[in-house]
């Protein structure tokens, strides 16, 4: 691993991703817009959206990233630019880093956007700490481009890789805690709960929200996103394959 | 030391035998053309070359080191047959990429965009270039390195004669000016007159490695695509 090449890595996939403006509205307007849906869906419960807005902060970050990493990844190993970057001096790892930090720098904006539309325009309860906030929704976006990194590998094609968000993300949203909280699931069902990252980003953004200060266990959250992400992208790296058959 | 060493080498994929006990040097220095069909196993030998390909047995040495190991990564350049460059970026930007990966200074960038004829192009988007130019930006990319071995998978395909007279310019400069050892792929037999030297390939055998010139006298062929009829014609005539 060598930072030169993984900045090299991550400034040409932003480069790529700056010619693609509507992906990059669509990653930033479409949260906002789904949030302020719900508030009025649910108009006459303020509570409802207090209660649901956090989570969707930790949701919306997970999501696109898995669905930009996983097709950006597929991309690449089918046009055969994979197989010629792993010809040259650049280390796998500096190629999953190039990703995550791109798309992390992505989903920074995604989720300051998303927060400020949130507290300011639709008025979110002031969280105990948005740098806190933002930093989670930023973990929560490396470990859905570091599960997408991992999916792309099973995936033959594009399509293939967008039918694994509902197989990988709609479980963990199920189990995250948000439809029925987690200590009146069933015992199997908790346990599951457990194994699914994005539990622990609900989780902490619903005690950010919840509470005045920062509590431990929110670190505790926070670094259980992290550290999935992380096994995650070690997984991803592994799935780069410098000899082929 | 030659540049390539291959001896008894045998691919086989899902069962197919691609590759069938391939042993063939390349010295260094000077243009090589990997003459063959399509479906010969060229592509094949270049990715065992590359270290790209898993082997099944025999061995592959490229400039004095196993093939694969990680210090070639810095030495050989390889353009696969479909361009493998970003179509969403401009040639500029696939090049520099490369460039950084290499690291070789910047104004490498807009030399190897130069030798390939591109230097006008250079901040064309890729995906709005013809077929032939997305070709060269691939081999701007190859070439932006400095290597000291070039692999390039049928670079001269679907090109105008005209360019492919460039290329071949080219590749003539990187080899007498740089000292870059070239191998070039292609199907089409008429590219041997450039070469230096020939490796015959055949439904994964070699069938013949020497210069063009001895090629056409010792099989008495009066064209290049004579001389590989010959060859085949013999071989399929038992003993």
């Amino acid at each position: 691993m060598n930072p030169r090449l993984t900045f090299a890595t991550a400034g040409r996939v932003l480069a790529q991703l700056r010619r693609d403006r509507r992906t990059i509205a669509l990653v930033v307007v479409v949260p906002c817009v789904l949030l302020w849906l719900f508030k009025e869906v649910f108009h006459d419960q303020p509570i409802v959206f207090q209660f649901v807005a956090p989570a969707m902060l930790a949701m919306f970050p997970l999501l696109t990233m898995f669905l930009v990493t996983s097709v950006a990844m597929v991309r690449e190993r089918t046009s055969g630019t994979l197989e010629r970057l792993l010809t040259t001096p650049v280390g796998k790892a500096d190629l999953v880093l190039g990703y995550a930090l791109a798309f992390g720098a992505l989903a920074l904006v995604q989720a300051l956007v998303a927060t400020l539309v949130s507290l300011y325009l639709l008025g979110l309860n002031t969280p105990a700490s948005v740098p806190v906030l933002i930093l989670l929704a930023v973990g929560d976006a490396v470990l859905g481009a570091a599960l997408g990194l991992g999916v792309s590998a099973m995936a033959r094609n594009e399509f293939q890789a967008v039918q694994f968000m509902p197989a990988v993300i709609l479980p963990q949203f199920l189990l995250s805690g948000l439809l029925t909280p987690t200590d009146q699931m069933a015992g199997w069902l908790n346990a599951l709960s457990r194994i699914m990252p994005l539990r622990y980003g609900v989780e902490g953004m619903s005690r950010l929200t919840g509470s005045r200060t920062v509590s431990p266990t929110v670190w505790w959250d926070l670094m259980l996103v992290v550290g999935c992400a992380i096994i995650a992208l070690a997984v991803g790296t592994a799935t780069l394959r410098r000899k082929t058959s | 030391m030659p540049a390539i060493e291959v001896s008894d080498l045998v691919v086989r994929r899902g069962g197919k035998l691609v590759l069938d006990r391939i042993s063939l040097t390349v010295a260094e220095g000077g243009v090589t053309g990997l003459l063959g069909p399509n479906g010969s196993g060229k592509t094949t030998l270049l990715r065992a070359l590359v270290g790209a390909q898993r082997i099944t047995s025999g061995s592959v040495r490229v400039l004095g080191r196993a093939a694969g190991h990680p210090v070639l990564r810095g030495q050989i350049g390889y353009t696969t047959q479909a361009a493998s460059v970003y179509s969403d970026l401009t040639a500029e930007q696939n090049v520099r990429y490369h460039a950084a990966l290499h690291h070789v200074p910047h104004s490498a960038v807009s030399a190897a965009l130069r030798s390939v004829g591109l230097a006008d192009e250079a901040h064309r988007l890729v995906r709005a270039m013809s077929g032939g130019q997305v070709n060269r930006v691939s081999l701007a990319c190859a070439l932006v390195g400095e290597p000291k071995l070039l692999l390039l998978d049928e670079p001269t395909v679907g090109l105008d004669p005209l360019l492919r007279r460039d290329l071949w310019e080219m590749f003539r400069e990187q080899t007498d000016r740089h000292g870059v050892t070239l191998l070039v792929s292609s199907h089409v037999m008429d590219e041997a007159a450039h070469c230096d030297r020939l490796l015959l390939l055949r439904d994964g055998r070699l069938i013949a490695q020497d210069t063009p010139e001895a090629l056409l006298s010792t099989t008495g062929g009066a064209s290049m695509d004579d001389a590989f009829l010959r060859l085949v014609e013999k071989k399929e005539v038992p003993a």
